[in-house]
């Protein structure tokens, strides 16, 4: 394998229903600083059935050539197709550096590829950064430049880990939701449009959907929420979280929940923070309820300002809170919603 | 139906992560568990055994105490342990790891493999799909529910704000979600037989079909650059009050901060 062949940032632009995904708009601001210092171009690999009409908006937030793959064979996600389009890509156009981001379909996708492109692969980064690998010079090692160095939690967030893959190409990372900084749009930008079709062959590894199924909710993505009211098992019941959602209501807020909500079926899936759930950092988080697992916490602790009421004063939730209240929330959190609301109308 | 589920040993950190003094983790004082995610892995590998009749194989890399989690496995229900072990293999991403699995799997007969999405130590959910790709077979990630239908399954294969239901004709793999189901425990019985029971042992040497470049730390194309004990920020202020007070004392903090 030359390396040197291996050139360009890749940004696999993942596409739902014909819409881009936020962290395809996240990963393209990230591949645009991480272009910069290896003095290359960014590039948007988009994939699905009729997306051409996306082509604008990954343009405007920072693309500079975007290659299609338009296929019917694309439509939905699907493990192999998907796997056939991206590595067919990289094998075809070599870039030095690949991201996806680690959602339902990029952790899926970025370990097929890299097996099939057989390079390595770093899962749920939360910084990357362009330096050397060894970091610092050993004797007998040759120190190597401009290399990406991947930094991700493990150990359920309790350690801390930087990866690089100094010998294969390209380098690949997947990317948490949420995490990295979308650029400010630039109106009208234009970027190159390559058209790519390997050929889609249905075989074996060709899985059938059968039915898709919505979640049959109109929530807001609590990723975008600046304010969270987040409830956990202590909230009681599922009837109980009314509470949460009249201060989130009083306050300007979304309500979220902790795991043990949407195990016990109170909540769905997509309002969980968390390993297992969503990143989020808003300028408020109300842990309310929440006892404050390590798992938890590792998907809230960037929050601006996190306020915990609980009535445990061992909660680990108040190792992490700027704010913590020791107290029974049932009270608490109805006379809280009383005064923002009175101190809002005051204004 | 031959099924075999590929599971881990990994440090407790749920709920039974301990800290030195100085805030790292103390890693001795951790106890073992089998991954839940492999654990659900292997309840739906147990249920379709009761359902459609199934010879259910637990498979685990690692050192030699990881023999434990395969008695674990093998008093719930599972039929067959095999351990693969062996210094050169050790200190391996999760390239070399797929790499040694899927040699070890070539020497069995199979219709489903089962994995777990991830590992509650590095959970990377990159093990699964990459056994399939050298195994060349169908992957479905994800599962929430697994049925058989003839020679095929259908999964409920979960996405953020969706599912899909979608069919695969086996020989396929499927990685498990710990929402699947609830494990069931294991039978005194079933603890009784799995003390004595036969495990299989694998070396280097029983691995099908693997360069030595692919395998232990040399065969990773990952390396770790650094790894730190994380730093937390600190704690801010703790206060017990009366409902009424405590109220007052989160509206002032906002109204400093500009909120309301």
């Amino acid at each position: 394998m030359n390396l040197e062949e291996y050139k360009g940032v890749f940004v696999f632009a993942q596409q739902v229903d014909n819409q881009n995904s936020g962290i395809a708009l996240e990963l393209l601001g990230e591949a645009k600083r991480l272009a910069e210092p290896l003095k290359t171009e960014v590039t948007a690999v988009l994939i699905g059935s009729d997306v051409k009409g996306l082509c604008d908006e990954l343009a405007a937030y920072g693309a500079d050539k975007i290659i299609v793959v338009d296929d019917p064979e694309l439509k939905e996600y699907r493990t192999e197709p998907y796997t056939h389009a991206l590595s067919s890509v990289i094998n075809e156009f070599k870039p030095e550096i690949v991201l996806v981001g680690a959602t339902a379909i990029g952790r899926d996708l970025g370990p097929k590829v890299s097996a099939r492109v057989a390079t390595g692969l770093t899962a749920d980064c939360t910084l990357l950064e362009i330096g050397d690998f060894p970091i610092v010079a050993k004797p007998g090692q040759e120190q190597k430049h401009n290399q990406l160095l991947m930094t991700r939690p493990a150990f359920g967030g309790n350690t801390i880990a930087t990866i690089a893959c100094p010998n294969t190409r390209p380098q690949m990372a997947t990317v948490r939701p949420g995490v990295m900084q979308k650029l400010d749009p630039i109106k009208d930008a234009k970027a190159e449009i390559i058209e790519y079709n390997p050929g889609f062959t249905p075989n074996n590894n060709y899985v059938e959907i059968l039915e898709v199924v919505k979640a049959v909710n109109d929530t807001v993505d609590i990723m975008d929420a600046k304010i969270l009211v987040s409830g956990g098992r202590g909230v009681g019941s599922p009837e109980n979280f009314k509470i949460l959602e009249e201060l989130a209501e009083a306050i300007g807020g979304e309500v979220s929940c902790s795991r043990a909500v949407v195990d016990a079926g109170w909540k769905p899936k997509d309002l969980q923070v968390g390993q297992t759930g969503k990143t989020v950092r808003p300028q408020v988080y109300f842990a309310i309820g929440i006892s404050g697992a390590i798992q938890h916490v590792a998907g809230m602790e960037e929050s601006d300002l996190i306020i915990a009421i609980n009535k445990d004063e061992s909660a680990p939730i108040f190792d992490v809170a700027d704010y913590g209240i020791v107290g029974d929330l049932n009270k608490v959190v109805p006379k809280l919603t009383e005064l923002v609301k009175a101190n809002k109308k005051a204004l | 139906m031959k099924i075999v589920v590929c599971i881990k040993q990994v440090p407790d950190t749920k709920g039974g992560v301990q800290f030195n003094p100085d805030g790292t983790l103390n890693r001795a004082a951790m106890l073992t568990i089998m991954n839940p995610d492999d654990k659900a892995g292997l309840e739906a590998a147990l249920r379709l055994k009761d359902e459609y009749g199934a010879e259910v194989t637990v498979l685990t890399m690692g050192l030699p105490k990881a023999s434990d989690v395969l008695r674990e496995a093998m008093a719930m229900g599972a039929d067959k342990g095999i351990l693969v072990t062996d210094r050169v293999l050790g200190g391996a991403d999760t390239w070399a790891t797929s790499q040694t699995i899927a040699g070890a799997l070539r020497n069995i007969d199979y219709d489903l493999i089962i994995t777990g999405r991830q590992a509650i130590d590095g959970d990377t959910a990159q093990v699964g799909p990459q056994i399939s790709e050298h195994l060349g077979i169908p992957v479905i990630s994800y599962a929430q529910a697994i049925k058989i239908e003839g020679d095929s399954v259908v999964v409920e294969r979960q996405y953020d704000d969706r599912y899909h239901v979608v069919k695969a004709q086996m020989p396929c793999l499927i990685t498990a979600l710990a929402e699947l189901n609830e494990p069931r425990y294991m039978t005194p019985g079933g603890i009784f037989e799995a003390v004595d029971a036969e495990i299989t042992t694998w070396g280097r040497a029983d691995l099908k079909d693997v360069d030595d470049s692919n395998l232990g730390l040399k065969g990773s194309p990952t390396k770790i650059a650094r790894a730190s004990d994380k730093v937390r920020k600190g704690a801010g202020q703790k206060v017990t009050l009366d409902a009424e007070e405590a109220a007052q004392y989160i509206t002032d903090r906002l109204l400093e901060k500009h909120i309301i």
